[in-house]
């Protein structure tokens, strides 16, 4: 199957200037392979760095060592080392993030946020809001709340609308941290089902899931980060 | 993916005398891209940008811009009304102090429209009309086209400051605090209307602010400044989010959270 | 000994260097059609605002065979154009006239004299304000820069406030021109009527501002445009009524109030024009007021 990230020598050290300039290194060494259709589960104890690892693949954090190479259309480009034009071009085309937390613009309807990935793509201003709109649907967001900004959501509904932005522009790469974490068992079923056809369309999925039934639903194998720990000391 | 940057900066340099303005900045913009220079009072930001928008001679380095007719030319190599005439069409420059980028003394429909009528628009109905849909643009009700820019709020002297730049259809937008000055709901509002019209008309900005919160919803990229020099430049949620230089760091880690 | 000496002044009162100054800039001003040239006003024996910015011109190119006449808003026998014209007199010693067609040198405050003028004439105007940008934009340095840099949005932007407003370009005097396709100009606070009369004149124009210390020119044959938009064109204002005087249908009419009832006639604001006319024949359509405005002018 197609490669479509190849993580190496990956390592990470956090450096708090405000603090003294002490030294916290997470992890050393990674190595990651995603292809096509991949699911990959990344698991690890609590602080390990799963969510640092995910953000610096997504080139949210800096990479302290090694090289995060992405394919991106017919190129290989390094998230490491890439600039910042490249970097955005990426997240635009290739690779998506659903994190934890929903970033909220005021003033800027849930229907907008949704859509902006697929103008961002060049797709036409009504045809995105139509993909955005059946998409929410699917995830019961029903017609009202759409218009409104996102703001007043309760946790579950906003993170109702994060998965629908991460999923709506079909991206070759999905990297999704927690994405059922606040979820009932309803919407959890439509987070899998999304997932099952992603993965089914050829995109090569990595995702952080504490509940381990999802896990063994869609994932095909799992990926513990654990294994490249920095003792904090010593 | 273009080539060509729209504006280039190569080792750029202010000096006031003995007293560093700015120093040894260089950075490449493309059309569509947003970036956002950081820094507390006295680090030179905006130095930086009166000299990138060719409001000041700098005393070392070159701005060198992508003109539509000839190419990338070194902008203080220009001929001063060739500098002006630019400045006029292709660029823009949206000031802190809506007073300073208005004409207070002229209705709102003159001031969006003086920008058509200085590069030829001769007919007043076509003129009018441009600022209509302009005062629609941004927000201000048409029927104060005709009224004096004191009578305005001052969110709407913003907004009407930027209608009036925009007109022309710029490439580039220089904006100095463009948020400096308002009420917070007035921000939001008017923060809005700047990612919009980035987005729509595909323009690149060089945006200046203090407020980190500003330049987070705003930029692409960010450059952090400090007495005159960058420590530390890059993608903008990277910059905020995983900051790698000391200040850069103690900038991000004093910014209150409601 | 001429008068001139006989009073102890010099011919025409400046001495020749201020001439040969202004003459300079005068030539300049020619040089450079529209262009406004500062030279050195000096002070003359009246106050500013009182034309001696037309007065330092018009001594500076009279000669002793010129003829000289002055008119103050088209009228040869108003206090001032009575008081420049004895200045003259008394310092030069040349003839001085009513008649258009006879004079060399003719200075004007606010009208154009509606025979036209020939070439030879020199026609010299009295300008209060010589910049046509002063009122948007009171900074010296910028106005310079404008006219350097042929940037004069400004402008268009003043007429577009007049439409805005007033549903037409509401200025009717001192309108701005376009010369030579160049430099804006203010013509002077002459009525737009006399706009059409400076385009391709066979006669110089020169134009002094004596406060300001401004001079300049129109040359002969020069293309002189008034400022409009494609779709608010230029035009001159036009009367319902005739001349009460003389008739005259293509003349500019001042108004004059005849009682405190709301009656009033119409005459020509250029004395000799209608004087002129009414030696050859031509009478308004309502004698009675006429003839009594007549006789009230004689007994003046």
């Amino acid at each position: 199957m197609t490669v479509m990230l190849e993580a190496q020598n990956v390592g990470k050290t956090f450096t708090l200037h405000v603090q003294d300039g002490t030294a916290i290194p997470v992890f050393k060494g990674v190595g990651l392979t995603l292809s096509a259709g991949d699911c990959v589960a990344l698991t690890g104890n609590s602080g390990a760095g799963k969510s640092s690892f995910m953000r610096m693949l997504y080139a949210n954090y800096v990479c302290s060592e090694g090289s995060i190479r992405v394919r991106h259309g017919g190129d290989w480009v390094d998230m490491a080392t890439a600039t910042p034009r490249r970097i955005l071009e990426v997240r635009r085309r290739t690779m998506g993030y659903v994190s934890q937390f929903l970033r909220v613009i005021p003033r800027v309807s849930t229907l907008d946020i949704v859509a902006e990935p697929l103008r961002m793509l060049g797709a036409d201003a009504d045809a995105a809001r139509d993909r955005a709109g059946a998409l929410l649907a699917r995830l019961n967001i029903p017609e009202k709340l759409r218009s409104l900004s996102p703001l007043t959501f309760s946790g579950g509904e906003q993170q109702r609308v994060n998965i629908a932005r991460g999923f709506v522009a079909g991206h070759p790469i999905l990297l999704l941290d927690e994405p059922t974490a606040s979820l009932d068992a309803g919407n959890r079923t439509t987070v899998l089902e999304l997932i099952e056809e992603a993965k089914a369309d050829g995109s090569a999925i990595l995702g952080i899931f504490h509940d381990g039934a999802v896990r063994d639903a869609v994932c095909t194998r799992e990926f513990d980060i654990t294994d490249y720990r920095v003792a904090a000391y010593g | 993916m273009t080539d060509t940057p729209l504006l280039r900066i190569e080792d750029l340099t202010v000096m006031y005398g003995n007293r560093v303005g700015c120093r040894s900045v260089d950075f490449d913009l493309y059309p569509g891209e947003v970036l956002g220079i950081v820094g507390e009072s006295g680090s030179g930001k905006t130095t930086l940008l009166n000299a990138v928008s060719g409001r000041l001679a700098p005393t070392a380095g070159t701005v060198r811009y992508a003109t539509r007719a000839d190419g990338p030319r070194d902008l203080f190599a220009m001929t001063e009304p060739e500098r002006r005439f630019l400045m006029r069409t292709d660029w823009a420059f949206v000031h802190q102090n809506p007073r300073d980028g208005l004409r207070m003394a002229v209705s709102a429909g003159a001031n969006i429209g003086e920008r058509l009528m200085g590069v030829g628009a001769r007919h007043y109905g076509d003129i009018r009309g441009a600022a209509l849909d302009w005062l629609g643009k941004v927000e201000i009700a048409g029927e104060r086209i005709d009224d004096l820019p004191r009578t305005f709020s001052g969110g709407m002297q913003q907004r009407l400051q930027i209608a009036r730049n925009l007109v022309t259809g710029p490439r580039l937008v220089f904006m100095d605090e463009p948020t400096g000055g308002l009420d917070v709901s007035v921000q939001a509002r008017l923060l809005d209307l700047l990612r919009e019209l980035v987005a729509d008309l595909g323009l690149a900005a060089v945006v200046v602010t203090h407020d980190l919160a500003v330049a987070r919803l705003l930029s692409h990229r960010l450059m952090v400044m400090r007495d005159g020099g960058v420590v530390e430049s890059g993608l903008t949620d990277q910059v905020l989010d995983d900051p790698q230089h000391p200040y850069t760091q103690l900038l991000v880690s004093s910014v209150l959270q409601v | 000994m001429s008068m001139a000496e006989d009073g102890g002044y010099n011919f025409a009162y400046l001495d020749e260097q201020t001439k040969r100054m202004i003459r300079r800039a005068t030539l300049k001003a020619v040089a450079i059609p529209g262009y406004q040239v500062p030279f050195a006003s000096r002070e003359m024996p009246m106050p500013y605002g009182w034309g001696t910015g037309g007065i330092q011109v018009t001594a500076s190119v009279i000669g002793p065979d010129d003829v000289l006449k002055v008119i103050d808003q088209g009228s040869d026998d108003t206090t001032n154009a009575v008081s420049i014209r004895n200045f003259f007199a008394k310092t030069t010693g040349v003839r001085t006239t009513e008649d258009t067609a006879a004079a060399t040198v003719i200075q004007t405050r606010h009208r154009i004299p509606e025979a036209p003028l020939r070439a030879g004439q020199i026609l010299v105007y009295q300008v209060p304000i010589p910049e046509p940008l002063r009122f948007l934009e009171p900074r010296e340095i910028e106005t310079r820069k404008m006219h350097a840099l042929e940037e004069y949005g400004l402008m268009h932007v003043k007429l577009y406030e007049d439409i805005s407003r007033h549903g037409e370009i509401a200025t009717t005097y001192a309108y701005p021109v376009r010369v030579s396709g160049r430099y804006v100009m203010d013509p002077s606070p002459t009525p737009k009527f006399d706009n059409p009369k400076m385009d391709r004149m066979a006669a110089l124009q020169l134009f002094g501002a004596g406060r300001e210390k401004r001079i300049y020119a129109i040359p002969p044959h020069t293309e002189v445009k008034s400022l409009d938009f494609d779709d608010y064109p230029f035009d001159v204002q036009k009367w319902d009524v005739p001349c009460a005087l003389c008739g005259a249908t293509d003349s500019f009419l001042d108004e004059v109030v005849l009682d405190d009832r709301g009656g009033r006639m119409f005459v020509c604001s250029d004395s000799h024009f209608c004087a002129t006319r009414r030696a050859e024949g031509h009478r308004g359509a309502d004698p009675t007021n006429a003839d009594a405005f007549l006789m009230e002018a004689a007994g003046r």
